[in-house]
């Protein structure tokens, strides 16, 4: 019997077709068979947040799903936020780039897909919300405080609250 | 300004090792030990090399002569009376295992899950052996030795002094005089390790992918190891996902067996850590325990100090004595301690190496000469920030000379700074004054325990030997600049062009900045230390500033000015008073390297230098930090009310970048001082592995952090600057103790200990009462 599961996906606006093991994860997906790289792997349990991706919108880990559990789904990538040459970036991407948002920007690719559906709900959020909604992506360079001004430049708030 | 590296990051675009792909690329897995410690009687791998897509095993009867122990990375300093025990460690165990994680055999397959599975096939055969877990059970008589050829688990043991403490204890007022232990964990970069290389047999060259931050030295070590020419590998320290240390450890087993296996096999070959590997075979930072005393006057002057300390190195010990070296002279601080006696031993234990991890036991020190000033003033009645104020080097005693050594061999020398207006300006900014008069007192009658705490820190940083930079000015007005050093997140990209287009009079974004490549650039040793800005910085101010009198030199025949009277401003080179004539840096560069004609005897082509820097020892940053805490005795949950950094790193080249450094050094120590530890079983077993297990702080957990810049230039480098990479972790952990326990003054909790956790500080609490 043939080991391998067919798995349709839509990432980033582009319908991909590909046989792949139903033990594959998303994330190994995403990366080593469709190259697409943004996505980061920090743990691979689920706690660091690196990998997430949006899954029809909502943001999602992607080491903890099955390539195959995407199948007929729409996932977006770090790629997908921008036009794609990398000129223009998504407003959120700017913010991070005027507010030192990013050091290393390993786990920056995760955090940014989580709060994309963040703001969409939360077009105008406070400092405790934004750090509620950042709590479940880590990072070891920043100390978050400069993810939190660059989400309050993006919404267009002062970026800094105090200091 | 901005980062010109963050649009590459922000779109995913940037090149990290484990994106490299390659036609025929193999993958790698490691059987790791189970065991902590035992004798290795068997590996067979026999049943692994016959599954479908395995392409190779190896243990180390595989490695033929290839097998050998690592190079002692940090030979230790030139310490009268200095023992120490080499012991590196081996690209797989063979005979014995002496951790848990260390690697047993490498299975090389089409995939990562071909290569995991067949792990399951390879059977080993051990008998284990008592493990070496606790610091002071490791030199009892008796105890099984990590390494059986030495006598004992004794791996060094250093002496350094100064004055005379004999007497000055004899005059003191006071003796304060505790047992300290102080834990650190892991770097836990969320980026992994991993390295992937490529034996190009038409080009005969190795090129190797490694998230390393010491890309030139590791491309010196395979040439010599492989037998090839240094000039027929290069490695490639792409973008890497954060390093704090343990990026640097020369040799990991799988840098050593990775080009090597692709070589052999003539295919890409690529190894990625996993986060569980990474709790077993990358270095961490861990215990120490100190017996220390402060000899003090009534008046709160320290008269000195003797420290005796125990240190854990883990299995093997291939960076020298770097962290307890580091421990010992950092343990001075700012202070004009005029006599001090410190011993250390260092041990060998059944767990994973220890090597510099951020603060690279910087913190240990800092933690016994805080808490020691805090418990003098509170014995003599002193304030807190007044005893630290007596003691404090006056800004005339500088250059001040420790009389000890540092990690660097050199004479522990401060270069320059002016402590007390740093003290003053972080009492200011958290208000201490006021909090402690007024607002502690109202809040404590209302029934809330808030705590204030302030502690004082050096850092020795930007430490040699080298590094070097190449600057180019192309004909297009674009500059390269190549320097060896790798970044992990530092932004040197950035910083290391600002500094070359100021010199050159040329936008910073016009600055084209190759790092960590060595076929770019191949002379220097890596990130560490502190030293990126510092000494690269300044090698490529140097280079910059070789070039710019080469385009002075150029531009005065062709514009027949003086080089005096030449002005390099915005890519152009003008006479003063003419910003419309003049030529493009461009032009210039493209006369430079004429195509035709003669060129003046004595000169070289194009507009081009390469120049080194290396200080003759470290620069001395310096800083203050301020806390106030709120801590709930019931829950034993503390929260951070304000956090406050003055910090002094000589001249600041970017403040952002600065900035966000202690950030993110702060939410280290912060993690370090009540998330972090690595808990070990009494048989070497590492219980929390994992990030569910073991906790980093989150973006609930960190507070803003209010910073203040301080600028003592340091006179030892052109650019007057110091590092900043490791300052916001120094102190964290003696200010959170400090804070706390000024917040638990009721239950008369003494904190002499880090990491704290709730439940810890709960138990202390207990005792206490």
């Amino acid at each position: 019997m043939d080991p391998h599961a067919n798995v349709e996906v839509t990432v980033n606006g582009v319908r991909h077709r590909r046989a792949v093991e139903p033990r594959l994860l998303l994330s190994d997906f995403l990366r080593h068979e469709l190259g697409l790289t943004g996505t980061h792997v920090g743990c691979e349990h689920g706690v660091c947040g690196a990998c997430t991706v949006l899954l029809d919108g909502d943001a999602v880990r992607s080491c903890l799903m099955f390539a195959v559990q995407a199948d007929g789904h729409d996932v977006t990538t770090v790629e997908g936020l921008s036009d794609g040459s990398g000129e223009t970036l998504h407003p959120l991407q700017a913010a991070f780039r005027e507010a030192h948002g990013l050091q290393c920007g390993f786990c920056t690719p995760g955090v940014l897909m989580t709060l994309v559906p963040f703001l969409r709900e939360h077009p105008d959020p406070d400092e405790r919300q934004i750090r509620e909604a950042l709590s479940g992506n880590l990072c070891r360079c920043t100390g978050y405080q400069n993810i939190v001004a660059a989400v309050r430049l993006a919404c267009g708030a002062p970026s800094s609250p105090r200091a | 300004m901005r980062r010109s590296e963050d649009a590459r990051l922000l779109t995913g675009r940037a090149l990290f090792v484990d994106d490299v792909r390659l036609d025929g690329m193999l993958h790698v897995a490691f059987l790791r030990s189970q065991h902590a410690h035992a004798r290795l009687t068997s590996v067979d791998a026999s049943a692994a090399r016959g599954r479908p897509g395995v392409v190779a095993v190896y243990t180390a009867a595989d490695l033929g002569d290839y097998w050998r122990p690592g190079p002692l990375l940090v030979p230790p300093p030139p310490i009268a009376g200095l023992v120490f025990n080499p012991c590196t460690q081996v690209p797989l165990a063979k005979d014995k295992v002496r951790h848990v994680g260390e690697a047993v055999a490498m299975v090389v397959a089409e995939s990562r899950y071909l290569a995991e599975d067949a792990l399951d096939d390879i059977v080993v055969e051990a008998e284990p052996l008592p493990a070496v877990v606790d610091l002071e059970a490791a030199l009892a008589p008796g105890t099984p030795r990590v390494h059986e050829h030495l006598p004992s688990n004794l791996a060094a043991h250093a002496v350094q002094r100064k004055g005379d403490y004999a007497r000055a204890k004899a005059r003191a007022h006071a003796i304060i005089k505790r047992r300290f232990r102080y834990d650190r964990g892991a770097s836990a970069a969320i980026e992994n390790r991993a390295v992937a290389a490529h034996w190009d047999q038409r080009a005969e060259e190795l090129t190797v992918w490694d998230t390393t931050q010491a890309p030139i030295p590791i491309r010196n070590g395979l040439a010599q190891l492989l037998g090839l020419l240094e000039s027929q590998v290069r490695v490639v320290a792409p973008y890497v996902g954060g390093g704090f240390g343990p990026k640097i450890m020369m040799f990991y087993p799988e840098e050593v067996l990775v080009p090597w296996a692709a070589m052999r096999l003539g295919r890409p070959v690529k190894w990625t850590e996993d986060r569980q590997e990474n709790f077993f075979a990358t270095t961490q930072e861990r215990g120490q325990i100190h017996d220390a005393e402060l000899a003090v006057a009534k008046d709160g002057t320290v008269l000195g100090v003797k420290d005796v300390f125990l240190h854990d190195t883990g299995a093997y010990d291939p960076y020298g004595l770097t962290v307890p070296i580091n421990s010992q002279c950092t343990l001075l601080g700012p202070y004009d301690i005029p006599s001090y006696e410190s011993e250390f031993t260092a041990v060998f234990t059944n767990k994973t190496i220890v090597t510099p991890v951020r603060g690279a036991g910087r913190q240990h020190g800092v933690f016994v000469i805080e808490r020691l000033l805090d418990f003098a003033a509170r014995e003599l009645g002193i304030d807190r920030a007044e005893i630290r104020r007596r003691n404090l080097l006056r800004p005339d005693q500088f250059p001040f000379n420790n009389d000890i050594l540092f990690q660097d061999s050199a004479p522990l020398t401060y270069d320059s700074g002016d402590y007390e207006p740093a003290l003053d300006a972080a009492l200011k900014a958290i208000d201490y004054g006021r909090f402690v008069r007024e607002e502690q007192p109202r809040l404590r009658a209302a029934g809330r325990h808030v705590g204030i705490g302030v502690v004082c820190y050096v850092e020795g940083t930007g430490i040699g030997p080298y590094e070097g930079a190449r600057v180019t000015v192309e004909p297009s007005g674009r500059v390269r600049l190549a320097t060896g050093v790798g970044t992990q997140g530092q932004g040197h990209f950035t910083v290391f062009a600002q500094i070359v287009a100021e010199v050159l009079g040329v936008d910073a974004g016009e600055v084209h900045v190759v790092t960590g490549d060595t076929r770019e650039f191949h002379w220097g040793t890596g990130t560490f230390a502190s030293r990126g800005a510092v000494v690269a910085g300044s090698a490529c101010h140097a280079a910059a500033v070789a070039v710019r009198a080469k385009v002075l030199d150029l531009a005065s025949r062709e514009l027949e000015a003086a080089a005096a009277d030449l002005v390099l401003d915005g890519g152009r080179v003008h006479v003063r008073g003419d910003p419309g004539g003049g030529l493009a840096l461009g032009a210039l560069a493209l006369k430079a390297n004429p195509l035709r004609g003669a060129v003046r005897p004595g000169t070289e082509p194009g507009l081009e230098a390469t120049a080194y820097f290396g200080p003759d020892r470290g620069s001395t940053a310096n800083g203050v930090h301020a806390m106030v805490v709120e801590v709930d005795p019931e829950t034993a949950q503390v929260e951070i009310k304000r956090y406050v950094v003055v910090h002094d790193c000589g001249r600041v080249i970017n403040p952002m970048i600065v900035e966000g450094q202690i950030h993110g050094g702060v939410a280290h120590g912060i993690g370090n001082a009540f998330y972090e530890q690595l808990v070990y079983d009494e048989e070497g077993q590492l219980l929390n592995a994992s990030f569910m297990d073991y906790l980093l702080p989150t973006a609930t957990d960190v507070p803003n952090v209010e910073t203040t810049h301080r600028e003592t230039p340091s006179p030892l480098n052109p650019v007057g600057a110091k590092g900043v990479g490791e300052a916001g972790a120094i102190p964290t952990g003696a200010l959170f103790a400090q804070a706390v326990e000024d917040a638990l003054a009721d239950t008369g909790v003494e904190i002499r200990e880090i990491p704290l956790s709730p439940n810890r500080l709960f138990e202390l609490m207990q005792e206490a009462r």
